[in-house]
């Protein structure tokens, strides 16, 4: 295995399109280092982007933040910005292995790890963020949701590094929260996650939602059918009732010790209520 | 596989070795720099037994490869106390019997000396939940926090 620590990210793509075997990006190596671990795995080239100017950064543009690829976790909760802006993202990376792994563990690697119980995936997705991509043939935009295709799978291709996570200003009365379960109290990966994302009318109705449900499926789901339940509504018996019974039948689990299907699509609709009264209020909602 | 020569900080000293691409920041204390405080557990970042703190922040050393410490400041066990005057946190393990085989000792040091930097007056809460990535098989966790929240108070210089 090769180690490579790049300056610019035009030799860090130009390496990873070049690699002739398997070759990864290395920001907070904590997916990467435990899986260089295990006895099957094989990597001719690591390429640590933390050199690269700008990567461990947060900044501030004039349509929102661009979080740098390499700024952990714990740095995303002393940027009091971002904390006001985005409760929801933050809470949601927070929540991502102990402060050991706080410290190192960073929003995209646990979007390129495209584990279907990341923490912070359903966050940015209910977010509506967008991660910049630099390849071989330069950079474009896309959806973060659009990064994970399944379990340990992306859609980026030999050459690509996101640098950047990308979240618009909020909108005005606008409020985001995440919610997990797990069967400890820390330390342990979600057995089901539910974050919603919602901006209310001037009377406090809400006027656009977004509900994404994470570990019910081999990616994130963003439900529609869910967001739908919350249009017009200020989050009556009723309202919530029935974004409950939307997600539970959005989730398509899997059976497993942690949980079974029916427990896990039962979470999801518990979780979203909860998440959805965390977010109407946040956005100023009573 | 070549030699990646890096140059790093430990514990305030200037530091150069050669790791292969491949070791870890833990492999290279343990094995190249006869640091031996610092022990591997579980080796995949669950039991912080080989918690150091790098640039100020507590990691586990068993997730760091060790070419990436290459101008980083390290600190680890070996430098808490001074001399033979032992950090308060050491004072305080002892004095509450906060250990019994005291392979998780070193990363639970490490991790509460980062704490009490960051929050030098946390709740048990606080201190429950920063030291939930240190796993200790022998005593259970009351006289660990005893010993951090005592430490804590001294520090504070409201000794005890």
């Amino acid at each position: 295995m090769r180690y490579e620590r790049p300056g610019t990210i035009e030799d860090a793509v130009a390496m990873l399109a070049q690699a002739s075997g398997r070759s990864f990006v290395l920001a907070g190596g904590t997916d990467l280092l435990v899986r260089m671990k295990s006895d099957d795995f094989d990597a001719d080239l690591v390429v640590d982007i933390k050199a690269i100017p700008g990567m461990d950064e947060i900044a501030e543009t004039a349509d929102g933040f661009a979080i740098g690829a390499a700024v952990s976790c714990a740095e995303l909760a002393e940027n009091s910005a971002l904390v006001s802006a985005w409760p929801g993202v933050v809470e949601a990376a927070n929540l991502i292995g102990s402060t050991q792994i706080q410290s190192r563990c960073t929003m995209t690697g646990n979007l390129c790890n495209a584990s279907p119980a990341a923490d912070s995936v359903p966050a940015l997705v209910a977010a509506d963020a967008r991660v910049r991509v630099i390849g071989p043939n330069g950079t474009r935009t896309i959806s973060a949701q659009n990064i994970p295709v399944g379990p340990g799978k992306t859609s980026l291709e030999k050459g690509d590094i996101i640098d950047a996570i990308l979240l618009a200003r909020p909108q005005p009365r606008s409020g985001d929260a995440y919610l997990r379960f797990i069967p400890r109290t820390e330390m342990d990966i979600a057995v089901v996650g539910v974050a919603v994302n919602l901006t209310l009318g001037a009377d406090g109705s809400v006027q656009t939602a977004r509900v994404a449900l994470g570990a019910v499926a081999p990616s994130v789901i963003l439900s529609e059918e869910a967001a739908r339940t919350l249009i017009g509504t200020k989050l009556e018996a009723a309202a919530l009732g029935a974004l409950e019974a939307a997600c539970s039948a959005a989730s398509i689990p899997i059976d497993d010790k942690r949980g079974t299907v029916a427990f896990r699509k039962q979470v999801a609709g518990v979780l979203a209520r909860r998440a959805a009264r965390i977010a109407y209020e946040r956005a100023g909602g009573k | 596989m070549t030699s990646i020569a890096v140059s790093t900080t430990i514990n305030g000293d200037d530091v150069e070795f050669l790791c292969r691409a491949d070791e870890t920041l833990l492999d290279v204390l343990r094995n190249r720099l006869g640091l031996m405080g610092a022990k591997e557990g579980c080796g995949t970042g669950d039991c912080g037994a080989c918690s150091t703190i790098m640039d100020g922040r507590v990691v586990c050393s068993c997730l760091v490869l060790g070419a990436e410490t290459e101008g980083r400041e390290i600190e680890t066990i070996e430098g808490m106390a001074n001399g033979s005057d032992l950090h308060p946190l050491q004072s305080k393990f002892i004095e509450h019997a906060a250990l019994q085989c005291g392979v998780c000792t070193p990363g639970f040091l490490m991790a509460a000396k980062a704490l009490l930097a960051a929050h030098p007056d946390p709740t048990e809460k606080e201190i429950r939940f920063w030291l939930a990535g240190n796993l200790c098989r022998c005593t259970g966790y009351d006289k660990i926090v005893r010993a951090v929240q005592d430490a804590a108070a001294e520090m504070r210089g409201e000794g005890t």
